[in-house]
């Protein structure tokens, strides 16, 4: 299971619709399964079929994960014309078995965002729990 | 002279669960080429086939990507951090 909260939801999809034509993407931060920030990446693939965050957002990412007592819990990334669920390249370049892969799909309105586990070549969806925020 | 090697957590399970190591070399070739020859089993995830870095891999020297230093011929100095981290990439094909 993955927890967010509504604003960074919405921040995922901002990311993934400023980024058009090409796939938008980033880091998410947090601990245990809940996110606590959302790091947005340029696509250094600038490309509307792959995606690659910054290699640059990825050292910075794992240092204030590291600083800051967080983890790095996994990316989001958009499929700009097709549905929300790993191609065959997300699931060949998984690097993590403990992440959370968020695809945000921007084919149909509203855009779809759903969450993956990827372990050995399997993927398996996990349920997105958005948890509203009290003030 | 030793470079302290921060091991990405995908990479931990084939070195003896380590977080970071001690290194020695004054190039990144050097460096990945000792790792290499104490855990075999990651060669693959580091290098190409002609001792080139792997597309997939970003490595840098303290802040630095070492794509922008000269790849393998990248100096490391004395007390230097050099940190390996995987590309996070994909796409929709």
């Amino acid at each position: 299971m993955l927890v967010i909260t509504p604003a960074q939801r919405d921040a995922m999809i901002a990311t993934c619709i400023r980024a058009l034509p090409d796939e938008g993407c980033g880091l998410l931060l947090g601990a245990a399964d809940e996110v606590s920030d959302v790091v947005a990446s340029p696509n250094v693939a600038a490309s509307a079929k792959v995606y690659e965050i910054d290699p640059k957002v990825l050292l910075r990412s794992f240092r204030r994960a590291d600083d800051e007592g967080l983890e790095v819990l996994g990316v989001f990334h958009s499929h700009t014309h097709s549905p929300a669920y790993p191609s065959p390249t997300d699931v060949r370049q998984a690097p993590d078995p403990q992440w959370h892969y968020v695809l945000v799909s921007l084919a149909s309105v509203p855009a779809q965002l759903r969450s993956y586990s990827i372990v050995d070549g399997e993927v398996s969806e996990e349920e997105v729990r958005v948890r509203e925020v009290t003030a | 002279m030793s470079a302290l090697l921060r091991i990405p957590t995908v990479l931990r399970p084939a070195m003896d669960g380590q977080s970071t190591i001690d290194v020695e070399g004054s190039t990144i070739g050097a460096v990945l080429a000792q790792l290499t020859e104490r855990y075999p089993a990651v060669r693959g995830q580091l290098l190409n086939d002609d001792g080139t870095l792997h597309r997939f891999l970003n490595v840098y020297v303290n802040d630095d990507d070492v794509r922008y230093l000269g790849g393998v011929d990248a100096p490391v100095a004395d007390r230097d951090e050099i940190t390996l981290l995987p590309a996070v990439a994909g796409g929709a094909w």
